[in-house]
């Protein structure tokens, strides 16, 4: 009997050859995919002063390597990382769904430029405005603001996305338009209606740009490059660099500092992964 | 914070229960450009000022605070300069690799995998962590692993399979390609996933009268799975091209530019000319460059698909 859920049918066939099969391919995958950061997590914990012992096997449980990690400023790292992740992502959100609210609600002339703009943006990465981005930090026009060496320039470029809006936007067109009426005929305000009414009905599509805003700023490697050039700006990300090159530590603290650095995207996808894989095949990702 | 802080006053919030519905329209528009104000000042601040600061310095050449007006010298310097063409063409080679590798790999990882069964979602999770991982992470992990020594680990393993030490990083003739494999390893599961989510749509009847016609494995795949599958290739395609071109953490991290030069892509090349010979007209014309590259295979790839599809 040969079933037909899928193209080549290779989790449905049985038999040794098929079992020895799926065995290997599997379990390869699981360790390709997986052992360098697993790696990671045991070098971590262990005393590895020899900069290539990088190895699956534990070799006698330490916390040294975090603890010299606070001599070498990696909490203070990581503290700013959290201060940008968490302001960028609040600012990311709160600036989605006020313009998707606006886009999925609204009818108005140069809607169609708007959307254009935000399609745009999504085309234009930040690799490629990098230097010219420096130069408007540093002396924003019109505001005269010099952002270089402070978080707001860290979280203020992050805070508008083009995927976040555009996934919020096909969203909310989604939740029904009567229930708002009812509120306005009952005399809510537009932003009442907005926080009461809408915003609630949003929570699975705020899963998604919160788990996708989290990894994006989170990664950022190239912001926080230009914009802090002093260490106490520095994010984790960016630290790491400045730790390798340590040689009275040896190689504990980089692994230490590089697991701290991983975990929180970690979490944020195991903890999320429902709406992490629905914003993925949204088919929608970009940059 | 100042953009929340115009949009909380932006609405009018003494909007009155009883509109005159003549007013109604104009009102709408009011209320909707307010929620939109945030997003737009700030698309406007981070992304097209500095865009369109950047078309300009590209035709400057700037010495401190002196700029003057050079034509097109800073892309002709780009065009002819060695070091220039040279990351030009590394940047392709790694961004056609990277691309062609995640690809294929993802699809016959797509395909091997594809099913109902509860674990194959534990593999697929497992699977999937390279992509959340920050990159500067992955690449900072690649480069101990990559420890030419044979103690360091891809040798070691290279060493079971009676493989010799490889210098990887630290040679000029295997720099890029090794730059190259950790992105594969990053970008597979990705297109995995993608492809996976487009394996779903495929029509099951189909399947069933391939196997009623008595068409073999090879075959269905390739008449009905392979067709079904084409938008969801050419999206990936452009995406990690275009992902690619622009590449610049993971060259950073694990070389920047080394050895000899052996690794410079267009962006670590922009990025020393701007940040530390500042260069900064050179600079800005490179990344115009790699913008109109982006541009241009974009355009390209959708010429492409809309003709396949007439």
């Amino acid at each position: 009997m040969m079933r037909f859920d899928s193209a080549l049918g290779l989790e449905a066939r049985r038999g040794p050859v098929a079992t020895a099969v799926k065995v290997v391919v599997y379990t390869g995958m699981v360790l390709v995919f997986t052992g360098p950061l697993v790696g990671l997590l045991v070098s971590a914990f262990s005393r590895t002063l020899d900069p290539t012992a990088f190895s699956l096997w534990p070799d006698g449980f330490t916390l040294d390597n975090f603890v010299q990690a606070a001599d070498k400023n990696v909490y203070h790292y990581l503290l700013n990382s959290f201060v940008v992740v968490g302001f960028g992502l609040l600012l990311q959100m709160l600036v989605s769904v006020f313009a998707a609210y606006s886009l999925s609600r609204k009818k108005f002339r140069g809607m169609a430029v708007v959307m254009l703009v935000m399609l745009a943006t999504m085309m234009l990465p930040e690799e490629i405005i990098a230097i010219p981005l420096s130069l408007v930090l540093a002396d924003l026009p019109l505001l005269h603001a010099d952002l270089i060496g402070t978080y707001a320039g860290m979280i203020l470029p992050v805070g508008a996305w083009g995927f976040s809006i555009l996934v919020m936007t096909e969203f909310m067109k989604e939740v029904p338009v009567e229930l708002e009426e009812a509120a306005r005929i009952d005399g809510a305000g537009e932003l009442r209606t907005f926080f009461t009414i809408i915003l609630p009905l949003c929570r699975p599509a705020l899963g998604v740009i919160g788990v996708f805003g989290f990894t994006m700023i989170w990664d950022q490697y190239l912001l926080p490059l230009i914009v802090a050039p002093e260490p106490g700006m520095w994010t984790l990300p960016i630290a790491l660099r400045s730790l390798r090159s340590d040689e009275e530590v040896g190689i504990g603290v980089l692994l230490a500092a590089s697991l701290l650095a991983l975990l929180p995207s970690i979490i944020a996808f195991l903890a999320f992964q429902r709406q992490f894989m629905r914003g993925l095949t949204s088919g929608a990702v970009k940059g | 914070m100042g953009p929340s802080v115009t949009l909380t006053q932006a609405p009018p919030a003494a909007a009155t229960p009883r509109r005159r519905p003549r007013r109604a329209p104009r009102r709408g528009t009011l209320v909707a450009w307010a929620f939109l104000a945030p997003a737009l000042l700030l698309f406007l601040y981070f992304k097209f000022i500095p865009m369109a600061k950047g078309l300009v310095m590209s035709f400057q050449e700037i010495r401190y605070l002196d700029s003057t007006w050079v034509g097109f010298d800073n892309y002709r310097t780009i065009l002819t300069d060695e070091a220039f063409t040279a990351a030009i063409r590394h940047s392709v080679v790694l961004a056609l690799g990277t691309t062609a590798g995640s690809l294929v790999l993802g699809l016959v990882l797509a395909l091997l995998i594809e099913g109902p069964a509860r674990y194959l979602w534990f593999v697929r999770t497992a699977a999937f962590l390279p992509v959340v991982t920050t990159m500067a992470v992955v690449a900072e992990v690649w480069r101990i692993m990559y420890h030419p020594g044979d103690t360091g680990m891809v040798n070691s393993i290279l060493g079971w399979f009676g493989g010799d030490p490889q210098p990887f990083l630290a040679s000029e003739h295997s720099s890029l390609l090794s730059i190259m494999g950790m992105s594969v390893w990053r970008g597979t599961p990705y297109d995995m996933m993608i492809f996976l989510a487009g394996l779903v749509g495929v029509d099951r009847s189909l399947y069933e009268a391939a196997a009623v016609d008595g068409a073999t494995t090879w075959k269905r795949l390739r008449h009905i799975t392979l067709p079904a599958l084409r938008p969801v290739f050419w999206i990936l395609f452009t995406l990690a091209a275009i992902r690619g071109l622009r590449v610049f953490v993971e060259v950073y991290v694990l070389t920047n530019g080394g050895p000899n030069g052996s690794s410079e892509v267009l962006m670590t090349l922009v990025y020393k000319l701007g940040f530390q010979k500042g260069e900064l007209g050179v600079a800005s014309a490179g990344g115009i460059l790699l913008f109109l590259a982006t541009l241009l295979l974009t355009v390209l790839v959708q010429v492409m698909r809309r003709r396949q599809a007439a």
